[in-house]
């Protein structure tokens, strides 16, 4: 598309959707899941993505994971266009840049905190001495200094949440993405996982990507996306002006 | 990385271990009949070997007809030997140690009130020696007995036991039939031939003995021939053929009216046969390995599909396709391994009670546990490769959203 564009912003742009478009099913059951959405973000920001059910967010969640790989359309992560990346290869690009925070914390059961933080630098192939380092330190990240042996069974809702965060940042990744992570936690427990996730926001520079349904939530980001039928409805800059 | 994923296998095994070891089960009964049967086989075919050895080695046998007959064979109606063709193949053919022409008949061996029915059999001295026969008491024939056909007898081990019981047979008179006959040797006994028979049921006297008191004729219905060390009994075998084509004027183009059998090769038939039934037992045995397999198989599809969450987990974090196909592999590998670890141990077990029990020697192969492992690995590649595959392929999200 307008290749003048990325080459001038490539320098502070690190996600850069252009006229996505996603379809599932062909013919008349096709369903428009996204539809042209131009999008970038830059390093640094932390953003966060509203809407209603079925509104699209996921999917462009999805797709900013490397989960899933737009019908039409352009991602470039860094400049580098991910449709045209292997699976393997996209893989590759989650394990090295991307971390992933679910509604559902998503931890292994009857494996330790410790381990479940440990597990991203396995696939990295970090020996287990160096291995063992970072989760602590990750942990320590997110005040879960002395909880390593627990299991995800023995820790609460807000403590599960903060290893998967543990999880995520362990690699130092590039961008995280929280798909929903204060779903399922009351507002006292959502305040402190918002809380942490500002603080790795402004103190590793890590650039944020939050679906959230809740104003509060969405509050503690620098800019607001709102989702509408597979487009995007409104972009505000928290504190800043709206489009 | 290849450690870790062992290590990983590990634990998930012991998490389920009731399933785990049920999994194995098959794969554990495979292995250990496997194991058992060709022990067992291995054990019986020594024994075969071993017995056929009592008899003679580098023995070869000459007789009328035209070889394996049925049991109602025409022998009778056959042109016998004659103790010159003996003489004749100890006189012209090279590499002989022993010739002993016999001749043998049924009759009742009788000693004051015991009577048994036994096998006398006419030869010479050189019988004991092709035979294999030692003495456990009492002397050969002298020269002189056997060239007089003089009424001396020499007894199995059973006649000994059957008409003497515990007492010295040495000098006693035995009656063959009508002839009066005194002992002068008694012969160690050598038991059950791999046939079944009682190899030390008979009685030897001299063959010209046999000839005029007990058969009336003189008719030799077999020769033995044992060839010296290191001369090949193919070759003999081929001189005495040729011999007695001659001698009973067998024109060229005709079949011989007479065989020569080599011990070797009863051995290698006996050997032979025993090895088709272990190779048979061990394939029906290799089956249940197989159907092992199918439960591993099935065993990790269910794990697959109750850890489809934590697949999807991983590949979002980062696993490549191949690091969950690995993961999944390996335990389906170790897991069947360890079944053979198990297997072996019962197996070898099993076979060392079941040798004692058909009295066959142990005789562990240590090649038969090297692939009785290997393949049990194998089963768990194969059968595992399946359901690991599925495992790397699946979805992410899918994978995620899965409860």
């Amino acid at each position: 598309m307008n290749t003048t564009v990325s080459k001038q912003t490539v320098n502070q742009t690190l996600i850069e959707l252009q006229g996505v478009t996603k379809v599932y099913g062909t013919g008349r059951a096709a369903m428009h899941a996204l539809r042209r959405i131009d999008l970038s973000i830059d390093q640094g920001e932390f953003v966060a993505v509203m809407g209603p059910s079925g509104s699209g967010k996921s999917t462009c969640m999805n797709i900013l994971g490397c989960l899933d790989t737009p019908t039409v359309g352009a991602y470039l992560f860094e400049g580098v266009d991910v449709g045209r990346l292997s699976r393997d290869q996209r893989a590759v690009l989650r394990r090295n840049y991307l971390g992933f925070v679910f509604q559902g914390y998503n931890l292994l059961n009857r494996t330790s905190a410790l381990e479940n933080v440990e597990l991203p630098l396995i696939y990295r192939g970090v020996p287990a001495t160096e291995r063992r380092e970072r989760a602590e330190q990750a942990l320590e990240a997110v005040g879960l200094k002395g909880w390593e042996s627990h299991t995800p069974g023995e820790l609460s809702g807000g403590q599960q949440q903060r290893v998967a965060i543990a999880r995520a940042i362990v690699t130092n990744p590039k961008v995280l993405l929280a798909d929903e992570p204060t779903g399922n936690l009351d507002s006292a427990r959502s305040c402190e996982i918002m809380e942490l996730l500002t603080r790795l926001n402004q103190e590793r520079r890590i650039t944020i990507v939050m679906v959230t349904h809740e104003h509060d939530m969405a509050a503690y980001a620098t800019r607001v996306i709102r989702f509408l039928d597979g487009a995007i409805h409104s972009e505000k800059q928290n504190g800043g002006t709206s489009e | 990385m290849i450690w870790e994923t062992i290590l990983l296998a590990l634990r998930q095994i012991r998490r389920n271990v009731m399933r785990s070891s049920l999994t194995i089960l098959g794969i554990v009964i495979g292995v250990s009949a496997v194991i058992t049967m060709v022990t067992l086989g291995g054990g019986a075919t020594a024994k075969v070997t071993s017995d056929i050895a009592k008899l003679g080695t580098n023995l070869l046998s000459v007789r009328p007809g035209q070889g394996f007959r049925g049991p109602g064979g025409t022998r009778s109606t056959e042109d016998m030997f004659e103790v010159g063709d003996a003489e004749a193949i100890a006189r012209e053919i090279s590499g002989l140690s022993a010739v002993a022409p016999m001749a043998s008949q049924t009759t009742q061996a009788i000693y004051q009130n015991e009577n048994w029915s036994t096998t006398v059999t006419g030869s010479t001295n050189a019988y004991l020696e092709v035979r294999n026969w030692q003495l456990e008491n009492g002397r050969q024939f002298t020269g002189g007995e056997l060239r007089a056909g003089k009424a001396v007898c020499i007894l199995g081990a059973t006649v000994r036991n059957e008409l003497f019981g515990g007492l010295d047979p040495l000098s006693a008179t035995i009656r063959l039939e009508k002839l009066a006959c005194q002992v002068i040797g008694v012969l160690e006994s050598k038991g059950e031939s791999s046939f079944g028979t009682d190899q030390d049921n008979f009685v030897l006297i001299p063959l010209r003995t046999l000839q005029r008191r007990i058969a009336g004729n003189t008719d030799v219905s077999a020769i033995y021939v044992s060839a010296q060390d290191g001369v090949s009994t193919e070759k003999v075998e081929k001189d005495i053929e040729r011999l007695m084509r001659e001698r009973r004027h067998i024109s060229i183009g005709d079949d011989n009216d007479f065989h020569v059998r080599d011990m070797q090769e009863l051995v290698s038939t006996m050997t032979g046969t025993t090895r088709v039934l272990t190779g048979l037992l061990g394939a029906v045995a290799a089956v249940s390995l197989l159907v092992g397999g199918i439960g591993i198989m099935n065993i990790m599809l269910v794990s697959v599909t109750e850890r489809t969450r934590e697949i999807g987990i991983r590949l979002a974090i980062g696993a490549l396709e191949r690091d969950v196909l690995m993961q999944f592999l390996v335990e389906a590998v170790v897991l069947s391994s360890f079944g053979g670890l198990v297997g072996i141990a019962l197996g070898v077990a099993a076979a060392g009670v079941g040798a004692r029990f058909l009295g066959v020697p142990f005789v562990l192969n240590p090649s038969i546990i090297v692939i009785a492992f290997a393949f049990s690995a194998a089963v768990g590649v194969i059968f595992g490769y399946f359901p690991a595959r599925q495992a790397g392929r699946l979805d992410p999200i899918e994978a995620l959203r899965h409860e």
